[in-house]
């Protein structure tokens, strides 16, 4: 198959060389693969868009999963920043309450849409709606940061893995945060270098990162890690436009995730067998929700 | 490359929780839908690896469901699936395997009804996107970088060349292609990769070819 990258350094040589953004490479590939209309495709992009904008105003509103586990952060966020004395700042804490009515939507079983997968689909989005608010973007540029987030993504699902059971959460949080960030840097009017920069700092932060999700539920430790995902990201986007570099290329980075995941015992890969999963409590909640014996780990 | 649409990676739109364990579980159970040809009268699915360990969590026997009363990722009704399982007549049972396969998130799906079996193993690699890698016991060899499309057929003379021709009209170049069947004369599957886009309209020329049993689109 003929595309117009395969990794992020031909990414951002052919946006540098060609003067284009990132997000315009990836609408010409997008259009030379499906041998769709740029119309077509950025009509699709933008149903996308407003089914994130749909989720965040549902979770912002206050949700509540299931079993019981989630839901109700984004209300407490929201107020919090509301009393206009947020420590971390009321852009990062919009981005993280944002990202958490995303997921707290996805664990209602609400609609949302995958970026990359739906365990991780609030970082994007909640980092979206809120640089919005202060980089008063037009909807195309909104539009535009999906693709650039699409561009990266593109590249660490074929070069990599999207998969918690294949590659831990670092494979999807982490993706996530990195593709936002690199989103964030092109809408702030950063360079395609400086959005690989961004992406490749927040991989970084991201490494090693287990899936390990309580009773197999994507609740508890997930929607929590988005929060995290999308003030990583924030902050990554931040640091690229102030000029810092990567000390190791982006495409090695996400090698190392590649590599970081195929050593990853399978209990920490989505199986809800290791890490947060297998605690104490993390077993009793898990025996709680769906019954059976808290010794052993079957059902 | 698995994956060819910015789409695969920023989507699909879904009912949550997991795109791998409940949109991709839906999406294995649609297409086995759609190769059935029908809506099957009872199922019995498999589950290996992560989704035999989290199914519950991620609702991902609900998915498969869904995907087997042809509902989509985004279709609401995936949340009550097995209650319209039941007034659709279908029963169902769900079976976690401890077996090990190459896959994390597999699925094996047994469909039937009074006339007709069929057994599919399905795995969903990440955000959605799925790969079917066996059907009726033919191991199914997609490399995932071009359309596919799958027809099952009667073991007779002509079946292939019809269907070859069939594309030729219509201009659509034959990349790869695997046939394959249980004995001769019964059951036969053709797994056809093609460089061009199948639409409808080939769909259903397709379909109406002589001793065609049914055809699919398994990439897009």
């Amino acid at each position: 198959m003929d595309v117009l990258f395969r990794n992020v350094k031909e990414l951002v040589e052919r946006a540098e060389s060609e003067n284009k953004l990132i997000s315009e490479i990836m609408i010409e590939q997008e259009i030379m693969i499906t041998q769709r209309t740029r119309e077509e495709i950025m009509a699709q992009m933008e149903r996308n868009l407003t089914v994130m904008e749909e989720a965040v105003e549902k979770g912002l509103k206050g949700v509540q999963s299931v079993s019981g586990l989630t839901g109700g952060d984004a209300v407490l966020l929201q107020a919090y920043i509301d009393k206009g004395n947020t420590l971390s700042g009321p852009l990062m804490l919009d981005a993280v309450s944002k990202a958490v009515a995303t997921n707290e939507v996805n664990a209602a079983m609400g609609t949302i849409c995958a970026t990359p997968t739906a365990g991780s689909a609030g970082v994007v989005p909640g980092t979206l709606f809120a640089v919005k608010n202060q980089l008063n973007p037009t909807r195309e540029q909104m539009i535009r940061y999906l693709f650039t987030s699409g561009a990266f993504g593109f590249v660490v699902a074929n070069n990599a893995s999207i998969s918690g059971a294949a590659g831990g959460c670092q494979a999807e949080v982490g993706s996530a945060a990195a593709m936002a960030a690199a989103a964030i840097v092109e809408m702030a009017g950063g360079s395609p270098q400086q959005s690989s920069e961004a992406f490749a700092i927040t991989m970084k932060n991201m490494l090693g990162l287990v899936c390990d999700p309580v009773a197999g539920l994507v609740e508890v430790p997930c929607v929590k890690r988005n929060a995290m995902g999308a003030s990583n990201a924030v902050v990554a986007a931040d640091m690229a436009l102030a000029g810092v570099t990567s000390r190791i290329p982006t495409d090695e980075v996400i090698g190392a995730m590649f590599e970081i995941g195929q050593s990853m015992p399978s209990a920490l890969k989505e199986t809800a067998k290791g890490g947060l999963a297998a605690t104490p409590t993390g077993k009793w909640l898990e025996s709680k929700i769906f019954g059976g014996s808290v010794v052993g780990s079957g059902r | 490359m698995k994956f060819k649409s910015v789409f695969d990676v920023i989507g699909p739109v879904m009912i949550g929780p997991s795109s791998s364990h409940t949109a991709g579980a839906a999406r294995i159970g649609r297409v086995a839908r759609d190769l059935f040809g029908r809506q099957p009268e009872w199922a019995k699915i498999h589950l290996y690896g992560s989704f035999a360990e989290t199914y519950k969590g991620h609702s991902t026997d609900v998915a498969i469901i869904g995907g087997l009363l042809d509902y989509d990722t985004d279709d609401e009704r995936i949340k009550t699936s097995f209650e319209e399982a039941e007034r659709a007549g279908m029963t169902f049972d769900f079976i976690p395997e401890t077996g090990h396969t190459e896959h994390p998130n597999t699925a094996r799906v047994v469909i039937g009804d009074s006339q007709f079996e069929m057994s599919m193993m399905g795995i969903s690699i990440g955000g959605g996107k799925i790969e079917i890698t066996e059907l009726n016991g033919f191991p199914l060899r997609l490399s995932g970088n071009h359309p596919a499309i799958l027809v099952v057929h009667d073991d007779r003379s002509g079946c292939i060349a019809n269907v070859a021709n069939c594309l030729y009209r219509y201009d659509i170049n034959i990349g790869h292609m695997e046939v394959s069947r249980r004995q001769k004369g019964e059951m036969a599957l053709m797994v056809i990769e093609v460089d061009q886009t199948v639409d409808a309209v080939v769909m259903d020329e397709l379909r109406q070819l002589p001793n065609i049993t049914q055809v699919t689109r398994i990439a897009d």
